[in-house]
Parts: C-alpha cells; structure tokens; sequence
C-alpha cells in the first residue's frame, strides 16, 4: 500500500463512519448537521440517489436528486463528511445504469424506479447495514 | 534565519475537520534528511546549512561526493540543497531534521521544478485569448496575434509573449498553511498544492512574507532533541540546543 492510500485508510478508520451499501437508484436518507448561530441540528434530505463517484474512499461522493415543492434539487454529499449525520436506505432501486441523469429531464410517471425484490446485503456489508 | 528542509513530494489527499470541513492536502515526506555540511563566515564568506535527502546506492554516487558525504559521517544522499542561515540557526553535521521542524498553522514557502509541459502555444503558456470562431479566421483560432507594430520599429520586442517550451521550470509558492506534521513518519501536510510532480523534490522555508509564529524550534526541529525531551513531556520537543 502506498502511503497516501495508508493516510486515507487511516483516516477513514478515524472517523469511524459506517457507510451502508447503497448505489446508484437507491432512496436514501441523510442527515446533515446544520448550523444556525451556536446550535447544530440535524437536517434530513431524502432522494434518490442518482450517482456514486470516486469509488469508496475517502474522496467519495454521491448525488441525491429530490423534487422539492415541484422543482427538482440535487445535492452532492462526500461519503466521509463529518457534516454528515447518518446514511440510511430507504428503498432499494432496480436501475441499469451507474448514474441516472436520464431522470434529469424526466417527471412524474417516467422518473419512478422499480423496487429490487431479491437484494441480498453483501456478506461484508452485512453487519453494516442499517 | 532558519534552515528550510527538503522534502519529498507523495502526492494529494483531504483531510476531513472536526467541524465539518475538508482540506486538499499535500503530503511531503522528509526522508533521511541530514545536515552533511556547513558553510561558514571565515571559510566560506557566508552561513548556511548543505542539507542532504534520500538515499542514494553508494555504486552510484562519484568519488568526490563518497569523499563529501564520508567527511560528514552520512549516508550518500540523493539530494543536497544550501539553506542560508544566520549564525545562531547553526545545525550541527550529521544532525537528523523531523518534520517537527515546523508547527501546524504556520506558512511556508514551498519552491520546486514544475511540471513540464512541452511546447505550447500562447493561449496555455500565456492565457492569450485566441482568434474568432467565424468572421473570417481561418486555421489560426489559436494563434497569437500580431507581435508588433510596422516598419518603425520593424523588430519584434524582446521578450514578446509567444509559443515556447512550458513548464519544468523551478518555482515557488509563498504563503502555503502546514495543516499537519507527522514527526514519526516524517511528513508535513500542507494546504493545497505545491509545485512539481509526484515524487519530486521540493524545499520547504518559513515563509519570507509572514510573521513566524511563536515557539518554532531553533535551530531546527532536531530527531534526536525531539527522543530526548519525549520522556520528559509529552508536547513536540522545542529542540531548544544552541
């Protein structure tokens, strides 16, 4: 292992964070810790989760996509953020391809996704899970 | 004055903050770094510390430099770079620098050979703007221009901007952060990027520009000051040996 990927897989295991297995096509809910003046509170933001980057670890990223009040918002959270609170899958999504941009341009009836029937929680994951 | 180091490019990360921010880091190692000479007022007319990094296979390293490198009881060194000193920022011969050196929250001056870029034209080398799309330029949307005037001067000005070779040049970045050390390992984190490619080596100095900030170790942020004072107290050693 080289040392950057050493400093990350450190710092990663400093966080603590536990990051449910979801992709692309998931609902997901995340809390994000917000601050007014002097007191934090945790703010929740669920969509569907349109697009996982930079694999998983320590500069990954996702994109949730909601509609808000009849408008569409997007919002880019990076996996290991001590802003955010917790992940939590709501629902899990049967999609075929890795990023759903597709659903940019799409409303209503068209932007649903099927439900996954058969998820089978990954074997390390499993223990994870939320 | 106090010495700088040398220390090896690793490459970039981040660094995620208890309040919620993350920080694009640079990861320099400082391998092996050692003083190997010293420049003195009587012999040598000025002061400064020859700092050498790195390991080199001693098959590899000339004669001369076997000679050089003996004198000082070291290692042969893969890099050797002179840091002006004053004369009370003396380090002694063979003394090991960790990256104690500087303090988190401090700025640097980071200098080393960019990455070069070949030849190119004057809109990546000099942020020309370029021709038109349309209204009549043909072939030349990325040309620079015109270079002058008319037959009075009837030259091109010296030092016209144009197309050349780009990069691979030595340059500095002042006013760079120290967001972490790590003296174990030898690294200094710094806040953004330095100049050069990974594996490259670069200098570290305090920062010519900004008030140095209290309790910096002088001379220099010393190994072995730093094992000494470790069994004392817990703090980073203040290296305080003059």
């Amino acid at each position: 292992m080289d040392l950057i990927a050493q400093l990350e897989a450190e710092q990663i295991a400093s966080l603590g964070k536990e990051i449910p297995d979801f992709k692309a096509g998931d609902t997901v809910r995340v809390g994000f810790k917000v601050t007014e003046g002097t007191r934090t509170r945790v703010q929740m933001y669920e969509g569907v989760c349109i697009s996982r980057k930079n694999g998983k670890g320590i500069a990954g990223s996702f994109t949730v996509r909601k509609i808000s009040f009849g408008e569409g918002v997007e919002r880019m959270f990076p996996l290991y953020s001590t802003n955010i609170d917790s992940i939590t899958v709501v629902r899990r999504g049967k999609v075929r391809r890795a990023k759903l941009y597709y659903l940019r341009s799409r409303r209503g009836k068209s932007a649903r996704i099927a439900e996954v029937s058969n998820y089978k929680p990954k074997a390390d994951a499993a223990g994870a899970q939320a | 004055m106090r010495s700088g180091v040398i220390a090896k490019k690793v490459g970039m990360t981040r660094l995620f903050m208890e309040d919620g921010k993350q920080i694009p880091v640079t990861v320099l190692l400082l391998d092996n770094l050692q003083v190997v000479a010293q420049r003195t007022k009587d012999k040598d007319g000025y002061t400064a510390v020859q700092l050498g990094a790195g390991t080199a296979k001693v098959k590899r390293v000339s004669q001369p430099m076997r000679g050089h490198f003996a004198a000082a009881k070291v290692e042969p060194k893969r890099k050797l770079c002179e840091f002006r000193v004053t004369e009370d920022n003396m380090i002694e011969v063979g003394a090991e620098i960790s990256a104690e050196h500087f303090l988190a929250g401090q700025k640097v001056d980071v200098s080393g050979t960019s990455i070069g870029k070949g030849f190119q034209g004057g809109m990546k080398r000099h942020n020309f703007g370029g021709l038109r799309a349309s209204h009549g330029v043909s072939i030349s949307h990325r040309s620079h221009g015109s270079t002058g005037q008319c037959q009075d001067p009837g030259k091109v000005f010296k030092g016209k901007k144009m197309a050349g070779h780009m990069g691979a040049v030595r340059v500095t970045t002042q006013n760079l952060e120290v967001v972490k050390t790590d003296a174990e390992r030898g690294l200094i984190m710094i806040k953004g990027a330095v100049p050069g490619s990974k594996g490259g080596w670069v200098t570290v100095k305090d920062a010519v520009k900004k008030k140095l900030p209290e309790g910096l170790p002088t001379p220099a942020g010393l190994k072995a000051v730093a094992a000494a004072a470790a069994p004392a107290e817990e703090a980073p050693a203040e290296g305080g040996e003059a």
